[in-house]
């Protein structure tokens, strides 16, 4: 691309760069997003601080930033997984309600057994309910070459269906006819980390689940196998790699851990299976695991992040009457810009 | 008689049903043979549904509703080209994107402008042509919306001419099978995937209009409820072809036609009637499958194009 008098070199962008890529994509993200912020009648500068800065000042929303980003930290280790191995797993929000069916069922019959035993159980049980969700596009795409993009999105809307023919035939709620599932046993929930406060054991979970993708994509040669998968089918073929079974692992540890997001929502937050468990998380934990690039440690950033802008959304939409949507937008928007700055960091420009 | 009337209404209900599928689905075939995968198709036809409403309720016009729809359909489908074919960054990725950043702008702007009301907001749709209306089981069947004339008649035809008869088509399957070869033989390959995705992005947003303009007369947070990821699905299923893409189409069309009878008809049956709404879905996945074996997808489909 010849400029007039400068040129894009393709190299790789000098260091001071990138030291300056999130809070160029912060400010960009947030000049783009002003606009709404003034269609909605607030002052922007106003808006930000309660977006930014006003939940990380008191202790109780602080909490409640950890309590968001809890679901996040899973479903971006869960889609980290799959996409480091090239699997293109779209489907970590039907996989979460899987195992948020598994874990609404486990709470109801596991009324006998301590907390800890429970928790063991439930976690297994959320983490099967995900994988076995996840099977069938993995064994569609791995043994018949079906685009994993398209079953996954397509399962994550009949899990949905599923779930509602549950939610008003068998378990409908007896007293008040809402469609929700009896409530779990008091010894099946996640124990409160905080009083006054809904952080739950459940956050803890998630950072255990990072340290062990970190460990597994690190330091194991099966993690070294996923990623070379992932960089290329052929070449780890060439290398003697199983790459069905490395994709077909990959895709059923990441529904397993898009379970136990589903696990910890249910047993940590609302102590029954709903409809509206989630509103997203699946499809946030892609944008959080692109911008976290692919990395556990990256991910859990961004999830944390993340926790941040859904609380302070609610926060903004509190203080000044701003939708609740602008959360959801400024979450694309970021993702977009920082997708920009992917590639921008790829470049020089030098005097022609 | 009765079981004629019966398909005649099952017919029509599937020729309704597959219309905004079916825009969606072109659209989204033009864009994958040029190359490119554009999963933002559930939120472009999201927000087609959204401006389409809006527009058509400030204006008192389903027209410009419409055609304001169609052209932030494109220019949706610009920003798209913008990230995959100028930055050519991941499709997957930016398509979610793209997807995401619709449906909250949508939704954002519906709260901002309805939030307040009790009852959900509603305009008169448009009205279906009532041709040959004293021929009984005739005229059932061709009771519809000028829209589903105009995509069956008009739009699948053309598209159909455009890709296998036209200079034009054969440069978007050139570009999406071979970049470098028809780069060296002269074609623009970033200006052709723009044109595609702009098109591509009108004719999904004009998908969404069809629902909140004409099905419902109303927007919903459900409104699309999937159709997009279901539209991506035909495409793989039709092999890329318009015409087999709107065979797809009416195979969905029909599965879910058949179970909105068997809801109006309130049978008492032994199973949920969840498992009627899932069914589509379910049929959709097993025509990938078979279809999946002898799926031919374009082979320069996910990878970006860069000149050195």
């Amino acid at each position: 691309m010849p400029l007039l008098k400068f040129r894009l070199e393709k190299t790789g962008a000098p260091l001071w760069f990138r030291g300056l890529i999130p809070p160029i994509t912060l400010a960009l993200t947030f000049l783009l997003t002003s606009g709404l912020i003034i269609w909605g009648k607030a002052n922007p500068f106003e808006a930000y601080y309660y977006f930014l800065i006003d939940p990380l000042s008191g202790r109780v929303s602080f909490l409640e930033v950890l309590v968001k980003s809890t679901p996040l930290i899973l479903t971006g280790m869960a889609v980290t997984v799959a996409f480091v191995a090239g699997y293109y797993n779209i489907g970590a929000e039907g996989q979460l309600y899987a195992g948020a069916l598994a874990a609404a069922w486990l709470g109801t019959v596991l009324g006998g057994v301590s907390t800890p035993v429970a928790i063991l159980l439930m976690v297994l049980g959320g983490f099967v309910a995900g994988m076995l969700w996840a099977l069938i596009p993995a064994l569609l795409r791995v043994y018949m070459n079906v685009d994993e993009v398209v079953t996954t999105l397509l399962t994550n809307s009949i899990i949905l269906f599923i779930i509602s023919a549950i939610l008003n035939g068998p378990w409908r709620d007896p007293q008040s006819g809402w469609p929700q599932s009896p409530e779990i046993a008091e010894s099946t929930r996640l124990p409160q980390l905080a009083a006054r406060s809904r952080l739950h054991f459940g956050f803890v979970l998630a950072l255990i689940a990072v340290a062990m993708v970190w460990f597994i994509l690190t330091r194991t040669s099966f993690g070294l196998k996923l990623r070379a998968v992932g960089l290329g089918r052929e070449g780890a073929r060439f290398a003697g790699i199983h790459v069905e079974r490395s994709m077909l692992l990959a895709a059923l540890i990441s529904g397993g851990i898009a379970g136990i997001a589903g696990y910890v929502e249910v047993a940590g937050i609302q102590y029954h299976l709903i409809g509206e468990l989630s509103p997203g998380y699946g499809y946030t934990g892609i944008i959080i695991a692109t911008m976290g690039g692919l990395t556990a440690l990256g991910a859990a950033a961004s999830a944390l992040f993340f926790g941040l802008v859904e609380t302070g959304a609610q926060t903004v939409s509190r203080a000044l009457g701003v939708p609740v949507y602008l959360g959801e937008v400024t979450q694309a928007t970021m993702l977009l810009v920082i997708l920009g700055m992917f590639i921008l960091q790829r470049y020089r420009i030098r005097r022609a | 008689m009765v079981v004629a009337l019966f398909i005649a209404t099952l017919t029509a209900a599937t020729l309704r049903v597959a219309t905004p599928i079916l825009l969606a689905a072109i659209g989204e075939t033009f864009s994958e043979r040029a190359g490119v995968l554009n999963l933002g198709i559930e939120g472009i036809m999201f927000f087609g549904a959204f401006v389409s409403f809006f527009v058509a309720d400030l204006t008192n016009s389903l027209w410009t509703g419409l055609l304001i729809a169609v052209v932030i359909g494109c220019l949706l489908g610009v920003l798209m080209a913008f990230f995959t074919v100028t930055l050519g960054v991941n499709q997957h990725v930016s398509g979610l994107g793209i997807t995401l950043l619709a449906s909250g702008l949508a939704l954002f702007a519906f709260r901002l402008n309805y939030g307040g009301r009790a009852t959900p907001p509603s305009i008169p749709p448009f009205e279906q042509l009532t041709p040959l209306a004293n021929i009984p089981i005739l005229s059932t069947i061709l009771n519809q919306y000028l829209l589903t004339y105009i995509v069956f008649l008009v739009i699948v035809p053309i598209s159909w001419w455009v890709m296998y008869r036209t200079s034009f088509g054969l440069k978007v399957r050139a570009v999406g099978e071979n970049p470098e070869a028809a780069d060296a033989a002269g074609i623009n390959v970033f200006r052709i995937r723009y044109i595609v995705l702009a098109v591509g992005g009108g004719l999904m947003a004009m998908g969404g209009a069809f629902l909140s303009l004409a099905q419902l007369g109303a927007f919903t947070h459900g409104i699309i409820a999937g159709r997009g990821w279901v539209a991506i699905a035909l495409v793989i299923f039709g092999n890329w072809n318009p015409s087999k893409v709107m065979l797809g189409s009416l195979i969905f069309g029909g599965a879910y036609a058949l179970q909105l009878r068997l809801q109006a008809m309130g049978l008492q049956l032994p199973i949920p009637y969840e498992t009627f709404l899932a069914l589509p879905y379910i049929v959709t996945i097993i025509a990938l499958v078979i279809a999946g074996r002898k799926a031919s997808y374009p082979a320069a489909l996910l990878k970006p194009y860069h000149r050195e």
